[in-house]
């Protein structure tokens, strides 16, 4: 085991990036049309940054493995984005979003990190409202804010219920504008199924065409990696169907440590699961628990209609223990309450794994608002109603439809019924100050690394990260790398490293084809996500964990004999994709595991049974466990490497939101 | 709600690859639960596909959740299914009763070429995109966010046109397979709002012909894709097409 060093450097934090800008190693414009740079995902991280790049001169080729850069899950983002611009002048600074951040994430993320993120946050805001992405806004014509978990100001900027869609498409068309001038090249239905590494150097990547199942090699000077979160090691998730940790796995495998992996978010609303047959959860945006409330019956096992229970007979629990932020706690505590409420037999609906959000009292406030905002008097129960819901659709209206489409109930009417679920990861791919990993020349940025979190998201602060990493923060760090290699001219194809890379990769592919056993990839990928969800879910526990690991290595031998992949390895077969990422979720969902042990304590949204506070609150050991888990991949299992963290400006506590 | 579980025969276009002939395949589904989603149903039958020694049935999505635009397919006859403002992944079984026989094809266009079974190409979108579907500013460029204020209408009318998912279902509806109202929702997003003002006329101009290059179709102003658009983008983003191509066209640009 060694101390990671993050690169951090010197100073105040307040100046320590604003002295990294002004002293970092420049490329001049001649030297960038020279240099290559690829980028693996196109979503909000990679889009922002393969644009960026290409706008500063640099030769980007990017990769997806959608059939357009559009379609990358960030899209799906719902509620919002956070920025530190004080609009509503209730407070709000660079610090108080650093410190939001920080304490959210329990204290276990990197202060500098964090504070670069806070500080870039309003130039994204600006960003984007010069490509045109259409904010909500005021009667005034200024932006519009609302709230979100763990914070008390309003700092978050939204689209509707879509923010993440108009966000990602912002970036896209100034992708798509790359594209258009030539600097950069886009490979859509494409997939990284191998790095190439040079000299210690990462030098390219193997990629597979979906398509025609055809191997392609590919050079850069540097390698992004902007390839999302690993949520679906669970299989059932928030995420979309293809999101996938290979690339991240690839890397991992070839050096890159990977960090803090039992890091993982489970969102408190979520739309319950209906049945087996389930292949995904639905989100129900974090912004609705700014109007609605949460509760479930005092009663045990009550079998009454929600509308059937009086005011009295209803727990809303999250009001009762943290009345400082109510419905408003971070996504970590208000999962753990719902699923102890559940747990204590207190669920609602069939399968009893469900508390109800209601929108009810937040319909007739909106709807008395309406009265005497349009002076209409004395009107009935039933126009104040119909005039809040008004409201709540124009606020909410595409969740409200979503939910009615999915579970055929109408939210206006009944309270909606939700459930915790897998939505994000904090853990990634260990990177410095720069977002450069273990491997000289790879970076990761967004949801793939595992930078700025700690050990729980703060709402609205996913597309913050994703957005600050590709626009405002490898734009430099990345030339400071570059301008070294400005002497390196272009690697032939033929080199040995790529050959070897490529045969690596069709060894894989040609050995996963042959094993022609009975159980299909879907089976196993629903198996591990068990597997992963009882143990390493919301709650672990020291012996739940070493049974967890035992059954992922079974289970990984089971796949490697006896799994069944239909079709061809030279045509398009997207069993023999998703067999490639089972088979990499199922190595991470053994490390996922590994990580969950070591750390004994609780922090975020890692939770030991082991390690509570008398009324089941998180508790953090900073004496044994302030530092990040970097693990190194050896053939034999995993090395633990530390990079401690050192708060000069936080005073880590007791995390309270009560 | 009542749930209830029904069997169905699904009649599903097959086709090798984008070159090779394809045809319809009768498969019998059982035991299908109203609460699924309809791509769930047809992963049970890949799944059986699968365990049979079958050939799985090929078709894009991601997210499932109706915000992506990667799925697609006709269902009898109509784009994304019969579920008005609804992508085909976020359409449920409950549309569907015991013993129904259910079509399901790919979207056909000439710009859309089959790539294999029930997906096809998009990319004619992107490069519309590609030739003007922008605005031109670099990274750190921008000036305050509240600097410019834009009145909250036409914010709102910006917004409902670029919740565009992309997805094509306007072209698959169309007799002409048109892309109006993919290309207007995108010029109505930036015509609308002060930043796109610069670019304004250059991009309207070029967008249409990278459209007309592309082999899609005229509009003839049946609103199908209105109809069938699982975002329920308005025809009046066509009406404003046409008018910012004229504007353009007149005044020589």
């Amino acid at each position: 085991m060694h101390m990671l060093d993050s690169m951090i450097p010197a100073g105040p934090l307040e100046e320590k990036w604003t002295r990294y800008k002004g002293t970092v190693k420049l490329v001049n414009p001649a030297n960038k049309r020279k240099l290559e740079v690829i980028v693996i995902g196109t979503g909000l991280a990679g889009s922002s940054a393969a644009a960026s790049l290409g706008e500063m001169g640099y030769k980007v080729k990017a990769f997806c493995f959608q059939d357009t850069p559009r379609r990358a899950h960030s899209i799906a983002a719902q509620g919002g984005i956070n920025a530190a611009k004080n609009y509503q002048n209730d407070g709000d600074s660079v610090y108080r979003l650093f410190y939001d951040t920080i304490k959210g994430g329990d204290y276990r993320a990197r202060e500098a990190n964090v504070y670069r993120l806070a500080e870039v946050s309003t130039h994204i805001i600006d960003q984007c409202v010069a490509q045109g992405v259409p904010f909500a806004r005021e009667y005034g014509g200024l932006l519009s804010n609302r709230s979100f978990g763990g914070t008390q100001v309003q700092r978050t900027f939204y689209a509707a219920g879509q923010t993440g869609q108009q966000l990602l498409i912002g970036a896209y068309q100034a992708l798509e504008r790359q594209v258009a001038l030539g600097t950069v090249e886009m490979f859509s239905r494409h997939e990284m199924v191998e790095l190439v590494i040079i000299d210690g150097k990462a030098r390219g990547v193997i990629v597979r065409d979906l398509v025609t199942g055809e191997l392609e090699r590919h050079f850069g000077h540097a390698v992004l990696l902007c390839s999302g979160g690993y949520g679906n090691v669970f299989y059932l998730s928030t995420n979309a169907m293809g999101s996938n940790v290979t690339a991240a796995w690839r890397a991992h495998r070839n050096g890159a440590y990977f960090a803090n992996p039992c890091f993982t978010q489970i969102h408190p609303t979520c739309i319950p699961v209906s049945g087996d047959h389930q292949s995904k959860l639905t989100l129900m945006s974090e912004s609705l628990r700014n109007d609605g409330r949460i509760w479930v019956p005092k009663q045990q096992g009550d079998n009454r209609k929600p509308n059937q229970i009086p005011e009295e007979e209803r727990d809303y629990y999250l009001e009762r223990r943290y009345p400082a932020f109510g419905n408003l706690v971070p996504r970590d505590v208000a999962s753990r309450a719902a699923k102890e409420r559940c747990d204590a037999g207190y669920g609602v609906g069939s399968s009893r794994q469900a508390v109800y959000l209601d929108y009810a009292a937040a319909i007739q406030r909106y709807g008395k608002a309406e009265v005497s905002k349009h002076n209409l008097g004395n009107v009935s129960t039933e126009v104040i109603t119909n005039l809040g819901k008004e409201v709540v659709k124009e606020k909410y209206g595409n969740l409200f439809a979503m939910y009615e489409k999915i579970t055929g109930e109408n939210p206006y009417e009944v309270p909606m019924r939700i459930y915790p679920a897998v939505h994000y990861t904090m853990g990634g791919l260990w990177v410095d100050y720069e977002l450069k990993t273990t491997i000289d020349g790879l970076y990761a940025l967004g949801e793939a690394n595992f930078s700025d979190h700690g050990a729980n998201r703060l709402g609205a602060s996913a597309l913050m990260q994703g957005l600050a990493d590709g626009y405002f923060v490898i734009p430099y760090t990345l030339g400071n790398y570059l301008a070294d290699e400005i002497r390196t001219t272009p690697i032939s194809l033929d080199h040995p490293a790529f050959v070897e890379a490529e045969k690596k990769a069709n060894d894989r592919i040609q050995r996963l084809m042959s094993i022609q056993g009975k159980q299909t990839v879907e089976s196993f990928h629903k198996r591990l996500g068990k597997i992963i969800w009882d143990q390493c879910g919301m709650a672990r526990s020291e012996e739940g964990l070493k049974k967890a690991i035992a059954d992922v290595q079974a289970l990984k031998k089971e796949f490697w004999s006896d799994v069944r992949i239909p079709g061809e390895v030279n045509a398009m077969n997207p069993e023999l994709d998703k067999a490639g990422r089972v088979a990499d979720f199922i190595e991470l969902g053994e490390l996922m595991c590994v990580d969950a042990l070591n750390r004994n304590e609780s922090c975020g949204g890692h939770f030991r049974e082991e390690f509570q506070t008398s009324d089941g609150e998180a508790l953090r050991d900073d004496e044994q466990y302030m530092y990040v888990s970097a693990w190194e991949y050896n053939e034999s299992g995993w090395d633990l490497h530390k990079e401690e963290l050192n708060y000069e400006k936080v005073k880590p506590s007791q995390r309270s939101y009560k | 709600m009542q749930h209830y579980t029904m069997n169905l025969n699904l009649k599903v276009w097959r086709q090798k690859s984008g070159t090779s002939t394809g045809g319809f395949e009768t498969y019998s589904v059982s035991n299908i639960s109203s609460e699924m989603s309809f791509l769930e149903m047809i992963d049970v039958l890949n799944e059986r596909l699968i365990k049979e020694g079958g050939d799985p049935i090929a078709f894009d999505h991601d997210c499932r959740e109706g915000i992506c635009g990667m799925c697609s397919m006709v269902i009898d006859g109509r784009p994304h299914g019969p579920w008005k403002g609804t992508t085909t992944c976020q359409l449920h079984m409950r549309a569907f009763k015991d013993g129904d026989t259910i079509t399901i094809e790919p979207f056909r266009a000439n710009a859309f070429p089959v790539i294999k079974d029930l997906m096809v190409s998009r990319s004619a979108f992107d490069r519309i995109i590609q030739a003007g579907g922008y605005v031109s500013v670099n990274t750190g460029n921008a000036v305050d966010g509240n600097a410019i204020p834009i009145e909250k209408e036409k914010a709102d009318d910006a917004f409902a046109a670029a919740a565009c998912i992309g997805c094509g279902a306007c072209v698959a509806a169309c007799k002409n397979a048109s892309a109006m109202l993919f290309l207007s929702a995108k010029v109505s997003h930036l015509a609308l709002l002060p930043q796109g003002e610069p670019e304004r006329k250059q991009r309207v101009v070029s967008m249409v012909a990278q459209m007309d290059k592309e082999g899609f179709g005229s509009c003839t102003n049946t609103y199908a894709c209105e109809a069938e658009c699982p975002k329920e983008i308005s025809v009046l983003n066509i009406a404003r097409l046409n008018r910012e191509y004229l504007n353009a066209s007149l005044s020589g640009s």
